[in-house]
């Protein structure tokens, strides 16, 4: 039960390990602050679409369950885009478009295919959670290597001081390919160095 | 008039390409980048089906979702439409073109999870264009995901003689590229 919820966070990252969700994970780690508040979007649909589809797990016919599975995400994503627009409308504003694309974000989909439609409600809520957490972290600290580089702040906090020079292009689309790209190999040498 | 639409055309392809930097996409391009000829392939198919989606989920917003003031239903309903018209798209040309359907068939599932119809069908409601400039702004769009597919396909061909370093070799290195190639790209921002 305890490694439904841990194997999400290093072993099977979604990010850094299974390499989905890559595009939301370019474009919003410009700031520690935005990588964090799409982490966190994204685990809560990915928990409540998680429980949904493994209660209906019985009663869907197995032809049109990806139909099924689709229509179930667009709900709670809509609900998210909606409640995040109410009550954080600045964080709102800086994640855009990148909110109702968590519909087509393949880690959703991915876990209601590949364990919620097989598994029971507590398995695959907490593999849900599992993997809402270790993409978040993954977000979030891309999002504090970009920031701190690209901008010398984190959270918005200068931490360099005023003669820093910040490496612009960090927060800009290159920084974002470049960060990644790395930070998935330092995952992969550390998995070889283990084996 | 012309001024706009060249505006518009060139800066979807080069300024905000929407690989390189709005990030639309990406899957396919780590995906599909391996060989130049699939990365025409997928790339025509995705000309095809952005073009088709965002036409419909145009007309959809304004002359469905909007007089009915069900603006909070545009995703459910564009994900929707982008499922059904790639499964429609992909029975017409088994059908009517089977050679075509041989090569692109592979592709055509694909593009049903590839953020870039949903993300530009958003973009073009959310941005209040008009039919005209969602087409050339489609134009745009795709030329541009296409372009950047068959650099990319290109230099990843060239790679496969480099002496990479092992924990770097497949998607990290092609990440690094892109990259590069998202440097190379912000020389165009000046060009509008």
């Amino acid at each position: 039960m305890l490694n439904e919820l841990t194997k999400g966070i290093f072993k099977e990252n979604p990010l850094l390990r299974l390499i989905l969700g890559t595009c939301p994970s370019l474009a919003v780690t410009s700031s520690l602050q935005n990588g964090l508040g799409m982490g966190i979007a994204m685990t809560f649909v990915l928990l409540c679409s998680n429980i949904l589809v493994s209660l209906t797990r019985n009663i869907v016919p197995g032809k049109v369950r990806i139909p099924v599975f689709i229509v179930i995400i667009a709900t709670f994503v809509t609900i998210t885009d909606l409640s995040m627009a109410a009550f954080v409308p600045d964080l709102h504003k800086s994640l855009g478009i990148f909110i109702p694309l968590i519909v087509v974000n393949c880690i959703i989909l991915g876990r209601a295919e590949a364990f919620a439609s097989k598994n029971g409600p507590v398995a695959s809520a907490l593999d849900a959670i599992g993997m809402g957490i270790g993409y978040t972290l993954a977000l979030s600290f891309i999002g504090s290597i970009r920031e701190t580089l690209g901008n010398g702040t984190i959270l918005g906090t200068s931490l360099f001081g005023p003669a820093y020079q910040p490496f612009l292009m960090f927060i800009l689309p290159a920084g974002a390919f470049l960060t990644i790209g790395l930070m998935i190999g330092v995952m992969n040498w550390m998995e070889n160095r283990k084996s | 008039m012309m001024n706009d639409i060249l505006v518009l055309v060139i800066g979807a392809i080069f300024v905000n390409n929407f690989v390189l930097a709005r990030f639309l996409g990406i899957c396919p391009f780590v995906g599909v980048s391996r060989k130049l000829g699939d990365a025409i392939g997928m790339g025509i198919a995705v000309i095809f089906v952005l073009m088709l989606a965002s036409v419909t989920c145009w007309l959809t917003y304004f002359y469905l979702l909007q007089p009915m003031k069900m603006e909070y239903m545009t995703t459910i309903v564009f994900i929707l439409i982008i499922a059904a018209l790639v499964q429609f798209v992909e029975s017409v040309i088994k059908k009517i073109a089977p050679a075509l359907y041989k090569s692109l068939g592979i592709y055509l599932p694909l593009i049903t999870t590839n953020c870039a119809v949903l993300g530009l069908a958003i973009l073009n409601v959310q941005s209040n264009y008009t039919l005209l400039q969602t087409v050339l702004h489609t134009i745009g769009a795709s030329v541009g995901f296409t372009m950047a597919l068959v650099l990319m396909a290109g230099i990843r061909e060239r790679l496969e003689y480099a002496d990479i370093p092992p924990s770097l070799r497949g998607v990290p290195i092609t990440f690094v590229l892109a990259g590069l190639l998202a440097i190379s790209f912000m020389g165009f921002i000046g060009m509008l």
